[in-house]
């Protein structure tokens, strides 16, 4: 632990384990505020106190089990597509909200979201930091471009998040009320109505649209993170990750897509 | 060859900088950019003004004294060079030219275009050397080192340590500089033996200094005047990673993951 690091901090998410025992999660270190708003309390400080290099591999495993998932939240999706009155969608809803299996995966999925986003905006405070007087002429050397943009496209995708989840899990949790006569588990019926509405057909596209910026650059920047930067394999991961990037979101919009011009 | 400049004036380290415009006349389009600055001073000592104040040292590209972020980009326009490398030709008459200092935490400014880079000197204390010393020049094939491992050993050791990485990256991050450091160390047998223990231990310090998190921007490659290669930084996370892994408990002062 990097030694000026002492052991303040903000807030502190603690996991609570047996007996007084808790675990800390995540703790927003007092280091990511001007000395003079510090807040001098004798809470631990975890995730601060991980090395930089640490932090971005833990974030690029994390990213790149969430982009696993895309593919598989994908597939699912596009059953949509089927002229079957959403019979194979139901289906696979029902597989996912009720198999074992899924349901472990749910809790390292929602794990994931949030190591991810806790440390992409950790390490965006501190880059902010580490740059306090800014240039007059701002520099254009980034050889990617979307890389400039990762955490606007980030906090895009979060929102997005938000209100997907305010549309789907929320409403099967019960904290939200599904759409008039439409079941709290139907998912098809809840898509059907979402997507019918043009504005938010149109929401959604523009968002997976900024998806594909984030995971444009992020998708290879993983595997450079893990130490993966080779002659042979380097272009390979470039050109995935290029691939990805355009299908994985242009998937997602082909159904917003498909209930605007053709259903 | 006639300029307007907008140069950052900051009198001390505390005072508060601002740009102020100049004009500088009768420049050599062979002249390079140290020089052109030194005809400026000229001109501002005749006129009785402070000259601006910048660092350099051995004007070859060889020593990383000199900086200066120039239209947006450290060293200037031109690919793999100094600034002190860089041609006023390289401009056209009658430019505007804005020169800033390297913008960093960990690189303070001591006066105009003059920065404290002393950061990069505490990250090489921490680990960027070998103990002891390896002795002469080795019998050839005394000790055998892959051809393809001197080569990567000795693009590595071409950083100047000017700090451009530092100064193009828009978070402020080391990477480029620490890893060219560890790298060229590291691919060679004598360095090889504190390998694990080197990372560690610069990784720490780099973090403790207050640069900034790599987000593999490529902005640091693009701009070294020496050409290093990202590659270095993939390297030195592979180094990190296994040596945090593979390090036994309590040897490493180098603190935890
Ligand atoms: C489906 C959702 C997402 C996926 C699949 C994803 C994937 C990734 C991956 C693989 C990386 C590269 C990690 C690395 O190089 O170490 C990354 C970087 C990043 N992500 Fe995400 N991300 C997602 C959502 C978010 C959200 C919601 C935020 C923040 C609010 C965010 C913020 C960032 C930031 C700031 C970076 C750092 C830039 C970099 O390392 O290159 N991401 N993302
Ligand atoms: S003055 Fe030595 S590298 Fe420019």
């Amino acid at each position: 632990m990097p030694s000026s690091l002492n052991s303040n901090s903000i807030v502190s998410i603690f996991v609570p384990l047996a007996g007084n025992q808790k675990y800390e999660l995540f703790s927003l270190p007092n280091q990511v505020l001007p000395v003079k708003y510090q807040i001098n309390n004798r809470m631990g400080n975890k995730l601060l106190s991980y090395s930089s290099i640490t932090k971005k591999i833990v974030m690029a495993l994390a990213g790149l089990f969430l982009i696993t998932f895309l593919v598989i939240h994908l597939a699912i999706n596009l059953l949509l597509l089927l002229n079957d009155k959403g019979a194979a969608y139901s289906g696979a809803v029902e597989f996912m909200t009720t198999n074992p299996l899924i349901k472990i995966m749910e809790i390292f999925l929602f794990g994931g979201f949030a190591v991810h986003i806790l440390i992409g905006v950790t390490i965006q405070i501190q880059n902010w930091m580490a740059r306090p007087v800014r240039y007059k002429v701002e520099g254009f050397s980034h050889l990617s471009f979307f890389s400039k943009y990762m955490i606007h496209t980030g906090a895009i995708i979060f929102i997005f998040l938000c209100v997907h989840f305010t549309n789907f899990y929320f409403v099967k949790l019960g904290w939200v009320n599904p759409p008039a006569g439409v079941g709290k588990e139907d998912f098809y019926q809840m898509a059907n109505l979402l997507f019918a509405d043009k504005f938010y057909a149109i929401l959604y596209i523009v968002l997976m649209i900024f998806l594909g910026f984030h995971l444009h650059h992020a998708f290879q920047s993983a595997f450079q993170t893990l130490g993966l930067n080779h002659t042979k394999y380097t272009p390979f991961i470039k050109a995935v990750s290029t691939f990805y990037s355009v299908v994985v979101p242009l998937g997602f919009a082909s159904i917003p897509l498909f209930y605007i011009f053709i259903k | 060859m006639d300029f307007t400049l907008k140069i950052w004036r900051q009198k001390n380290a505390k005072a508060k900088g601002k740009f102020v415009t100049y004009k500088v006349k009768g420049i050599s389009d062979s002249s390079s950019f140290l020089e052109m600055l030194d005809v400026f001073n000229d001109q501002q000592v005749t006129k009785g003004e402070d000259p601006v104040v910048f660092d350099h040292d051995c004007r070859e590209g060889i020593c990383g004294a000199c900086s200066l972020y120039i239209n947006g980009r450290p060293h200037g326009p031109d690919d793999s060079v100094t600034t002190c490398q860089l041609h006023m030709r390289r401009f056209k008459d009658g430019d505007t030219i804005v020169i800033e200092p390297w913008r960093s935490a960990a690189f303070p400014v001591i006066r105009d275009l003059m920065i404290d880079r002393q950061a990069f000197d505490k990250i090489i204390q921490a680990g960027g050397f070998i103990s002891v010393n390896t002795g002469g020049i080795p019998d050839a094939n005394a000790i055998l080192i892959p051809k393809q491992n001197a080569d990567a050993s000795m693009d590595a050791a071409a950083c100047i340590g000017c700090g451009a990485c530092v100064a193009a990256c828009k978070n402020a991050s080391a990477m480029l500089f620490v890893a060219a450091k560890v790298s060229h160390l590291a691919l060679l047998p004598q360095g090889r033996a504190e390998a694990s223990a080197r990372v560690q231990a610069m990784v720490a310090k780099m973090d403790e200094l207050g640069f900034g998190n790599c987000t593999n921007t490529g902005a640091c490659e693009a701009e070294c005047p020496k050409d290093i290669s990202i590659e270095n930084i993939a390297r030195m996370n592979r180094e990190f990673l296994g040596a945090k892994i593979g390090s036994q408990k309590k040897t490493v002062k180098a603190g935890g993951f």
